[in-house]
C-alpha cells in the first residue's frame, strides 16, 4: 500500500478528532486493583477486604459506572517494602487505574512516595494521621478514620456521659497506638478529666501479666488504643486478674471488631468502644452488605470488610458522576473531594485534605442472637478529622505521638 | 544435634491451634496438651529424620531449613484455623483470682509455674540420674566415640527431637489459656527461647532454668520500672553475657 498524502491526512485527522473528543465510556474495562493482606498476622483483616470487595462487585453485577471491572489483588504480607514493591507490579505490570488499600499505616507510608510519583488514584484503610494532615497526599483519599478520629468523641463521651474523671490509657507501642491515644488524652483532657497512667506494651508482647499487675485500680476506665488481636488478649488476661471488676474498659476502633468478637466469651459483654461503622446500623446498604456477607462467610463483617464496602461505594458514585472517565484523574480526585456519598457506614463525604467526614458510632457489645455484637447505643454526626477543633489551629500543632499533647498528669 | 532449631516457636503455635481443635471434641486442657504434644512430637521426629538428617554438618543450612519450615507451619496455620484468634478455655476449677499476701493472683497462671517446675524436675532426673540421660549427654559430648561403644546415636538424636517438639506442642496448649492461640504467636515466642538458651547456655539444662528465671524477671521487673525500655531490658542482659562469657552462664559450647 502506497502512502498517499491523502491517506496520511486522514489518519491524522482521525488521530486529532479521537484525542478531541475522548470517548472514555466506551475504553474498555476499568482495572481495579486491590492491596491487601493475605499471609502474616494481618491477614485475618486482609482477606475480609478480598471478600468484602469481590461481594461489592459481585452485587454491581461487575460493573461500575457502566464499565466492566477488572480486579487485581496485591498481597503485601503486611511487610510495607513489599506492599510498595507491589504497589509497583500492580500498577506497571497489571496497569490499574485505581487501587483500594494498603491495609497498615506503614504501608501506606512506605508507598506514599510511589503514589505521587505514579499519580495513582488511592482510596485506603490505613489511618496514619499525617497523611491526609500535615503532609496531604494529593493522590491519596481515606474513607475510614484517622487514628484518633473515632477516639477523640469516644474521650468526649467518657468525660460527659459516662462522668468518668481519672483514666488509664494502653495501647500498642507503635504510631497507631500513640496518636489514638494522644487524641483521646487531649479531649478527655480538655474536658476536664485526667489521664493518670499510661502504658505502651510492645506491639508483640505474648503477655500482659506485667502490664496487670502495675494497673491502677483507684480510677474509673481504661482505654483500650489496641490493633488486631491483641484487645482480645489483654481483655482475657483482665478477666483472668479479676480487674474487669474494678476498671472500666473502654475501646478504640479495633479493640473490639466484630472479628475478635466472634471468639470472644461474656467477658466483653457491657464493653464500650467507638467506630466509624458497626455491622448493627440500621440503614438499607447495611442491612444488604450485612445480610449477603453472612450469607456467604457465615460472620458478621468487621473493620476492614466494611472498609473496603465503603471505598467501593465511594468509587461507585465518584464514577458514576463524572461518567465513568477514571483516566481523568484531575476530575476523579476533584469529584471524591467534593462529593457526598452512601455507603454502608452512612453518609460521607471528604475535607479537602482527602479524610472522611461522617459519623461515629459509640457501641456496646450485647447479645443478640446467640452471638455478641456492637450494638450502636450514640451517634456523633459528621465527625471530621480535627474532631471540634479549628482545622488551622489543630495543624500548627505536631502530629499526635507518644509525647504529644504533653501527659501531663500522670501519677507514679 | 546442636542444632538452632528456629522452628521452635512454630511447634509452640501448631500445638496451640491443634489444642484448640482437639477441644473442640474433648473439652479437656490436660487431654488437649497431650495429644498436641504427642502429634508435634511426631511431626519433629519427621523433620528430623528426613530433612536435617541430611544437612549433617552443614550448621548454616540447617538454621535456614528450620526457619523456613517455621514460616510453613505459620501460613499453614493460617490456612486451617484462619487470621483470628481463638481463645482457649481455663479449665474451670483454676479460673478465679486467687488472693495471696494482698496480692490478686490468676489460679491458672500459678498451675503453670507449678506445672513448669515439674517438667523441669523430670528432665533434670530424665537428664542425670537415667541411662537415656547418660547416652544423650555422651552422643552430644562426642558422636563418632558414643557410637563406637554401642550407643544408636541416630535414634537417639531422633528421640530427642521428638520429645523437644512435644514439649514445645504441649506447652502451647498450657499456654493457650494465657495467650490464645493467634498468627504470629511463633514469632513472639521464639525471640524468648532464643534468649532463655543463648543466656543460659547452650546444651546446659542448668543454663536453660537459670536462663528462663533470669529472662523473666529481668523482663517483668524492667517493664514495670522502665516500660519505655521494654525490648532494650530483655536483650541487654543477654548481650552482656554473651561479650564476657561467649558461652552464657553455663554453656559447654559457644553460642
Amino acid at each position: 500500500m502506497r502512502f498517499t498524502r491523502r491517506k496520511f491526512m486522514q489518519a491524522t485527522g482521525a488521530a486529532a478528532a479521537a484525542s478531541a473528543f475522548p470517548s472514555f465510556a466506551q475504553a474498555g474495562p476499568m482495572r481495579l486493583g486491590l492491596m491487601t493482606v493475605k499471609t502474616g498476622p494481618l491477614a485475618s483483616g486482609g482477606i475480609d477486604m478480598e471478600r468484602a470487595l469481590v461481594q461489592y462487585l459481585k452485587e454491581a453485577k461487575n460493573t461500575i459506572a457502566g464499565r466492566k471491572v477488572e480486579l487485581f489483588v496485591g498481597d503485601s504480607g503486611g511487610v510495607p517494602a513489599q506492599s510498595r514493591t507491589k504497589t509497583q507490579e500492580l500498577v506497571e505490570r497489571d496497569r490499574i487505574q485505581v487501587m483500594i488499600g494498603p491495609l497498615d499505616t506503614a504501608s501506606a507510608l512506605a508507598t506514599d512516595d510511589y503514589i505521587r510519583q505514579a499519580q495513582l488514584l488511592t482510596l485506603s484503610v490505613a489511618a496514619a494521621e499525617d497523611m491526609t494532615q500535615r503532609k496531604p497526599n494529593p493522590w491519596f483519599t481515606r474513607g475510614t478514620s484517622t487514628s484518633s478520629q473515632c477516639a477523640m468523641p469516644l474521650a468526649d463521651y467518657c468525660a460527659k456521659t459516662l462522668k468518668m474523671k481519672r483514666m488509664v490509657v494502653i495501647a500498642d507501642d507503635i504510631a497507631y497506638g500513640h496518636e489514638m491515644c494522644a487524641g483521646f488524652h487531649r479531649v478527655f483532657e480538655d474536658a476536664g478529666g485526667k489521664v493518670v497512667q499510661r502504658m505502651f506494651p510492645p506491639l508483640t508482647v505474648p503477655d500482659y501479666g506485667t502490664y496487670l499487675a502495675q494497673l491502677k485500680t483507684n480510677v474509673d476506665g481504661i482505654f483500650l488504643g489496641f490493633a488486631g488481636s491483641n484487645g482480645f488478649r489483654y481483655l482475657r488476661q483482665m478477666n483472668e486478674y479479676g480487674l474487669l471488676k474494678k476498671v472500666t474498659p473502654v475501646g478504640g476502633m479495633t479493640a473490639l471488631d466484630e472479628a475478635v468478637l466472634r471468639n470472644m466469651g461474656d467477658e466483653a459483654l457491657g464493653i464500650v468502644t467507638s467506630c466509624w461503622y458497626s455491622a448493627e446500623i440500621e440503614n438499607a446498604i447495611n442491612k444488604r452488605f450485612v445480610a449477603n456477607f453472612r450469607v456467604d462467610n457465615g460472620y458478621d463483617p468487621g473493620f476492614y470488610a466494611a472498609a473496603t464496602y465503603t471505598e467501593a461505594a465511594v468509587l461507585d458514585q465518584t464514577l458514576q458522576k463524572i461518567g465513568g472517565r477514571i483516566e481523568d484523574k484531575q476530575a476523579f480526585m476533584k469529584a471524591v473531594r467534593s462529593g457526598t456519598f452512601d455507603t454502608c457506614r452512612g453518609p460521607v463525604r471528604f475535607d479537602q485534605y482527602g479524610n472522611v467526614v461522617g459519623n461515629i458510632y459509640i457501641r456496646k457489645v450485647e447479645r443478640k442472637d446467640g452471638r455478641l455484637v456492637n450494638r450502636v447505643i450514640h451517634t456523633y454526626p459528621n465527625v471530621s478529622q480535627f474532631w471540634t477543633y479549628k482545622p488551622e489551629e489543630f495543624l500548627k500543632n505536631p502530629v499526635y505521638s507518644r509525647d504529644f499533647p504533653p501527659y501531663k498528669n500522670l501519677e507514679s | 544435634m546442636r542444632i538452632a532449631n528456629l522452628t521452635h516457636g512454630a511447634l509452640f503455635m501448631l500445638g496451640a491451634y491443634l489444642g484448640v481443635s482437639v477441644m473442640r471434641y474433648v473439652p479437656n486442657l490436660w487431654l488437649a496438651a497431650l495429644a498436641a504434644g504427642l502429634a508435634v512430637a511426631v511431626f519433629g521426629a519427621l523433620l528430623e529424620r528426613l530433612v536435617l538428617r541430611k544437612l549433617g554438618g552443614n550448621v548454616l543450612g540447617q538454621v535456614l531449613v528450620t526457619l523456613g519450615v517455621s514460616f510453613i507451619i505459620a501460613d499453614a496455620c493460617l490456612l486451617v484455623w484462619g487470621g483470628d484468634p481463638i481463645p482457649i478455655q481455663t479449665p474451670a476449677l483454676l479460673q478465679r483470682p486467687v488472693q495471696i499476701a494482698g496480692f490478686v493472683f490468676p489460679a491458672y497462671r500459678l498451675a503453670v509455674v507449678a506445672i513448669a517446675v515439674v517438667v523441669a524436675l523430670v528432665l533434670f532426673l530424665l537428664m542425670e540420674k537415667t541411662r537415656l540421660g547418660a547416652m544423650i549427654r555422651a552422643g552430644v559430648d562426642d558422636p563418632q566415640m558414643a557410637g563406637a561403644v554401642g550407643i544408636p546415636v541416630s535414634r537417639l538424636f531422633t528421640t530427642v527431637f521428638f520429645l523437644g517438639a512435644a514439649l514445645a506442642g504441649a506447652g502451647g496448649v498450657i499456654g493457650g489459656p494465657i495467650m490464645s492461640a493467634y498468627p504470629g504467636l511463633d514469632a513472639d515466642m521464639l525471640p524468648l527461647a532464643l534468649i532463655v538458651v543463648i543466656l543460659g547456655g547452650v546444651g546446659s539444662l542448668l543454663g536453660a532454668f537459670a536462663g528462663a528465671f533470669i529472662t523473666g524477671f529481668v523482663y517483668t521487673f524492667g517493664v514495670a520500672l522502665l516500660p519505655d525500655l521494654a525490648y532494650v531490658i530483655l536483650f541487654l542482659p543477654m548481650i552482656l553475657v554473651i561479650a564476657f562469657r561467649p558461652r552464657g552462664l553455663f554453656g559447654k559450647f559457644a553460642a
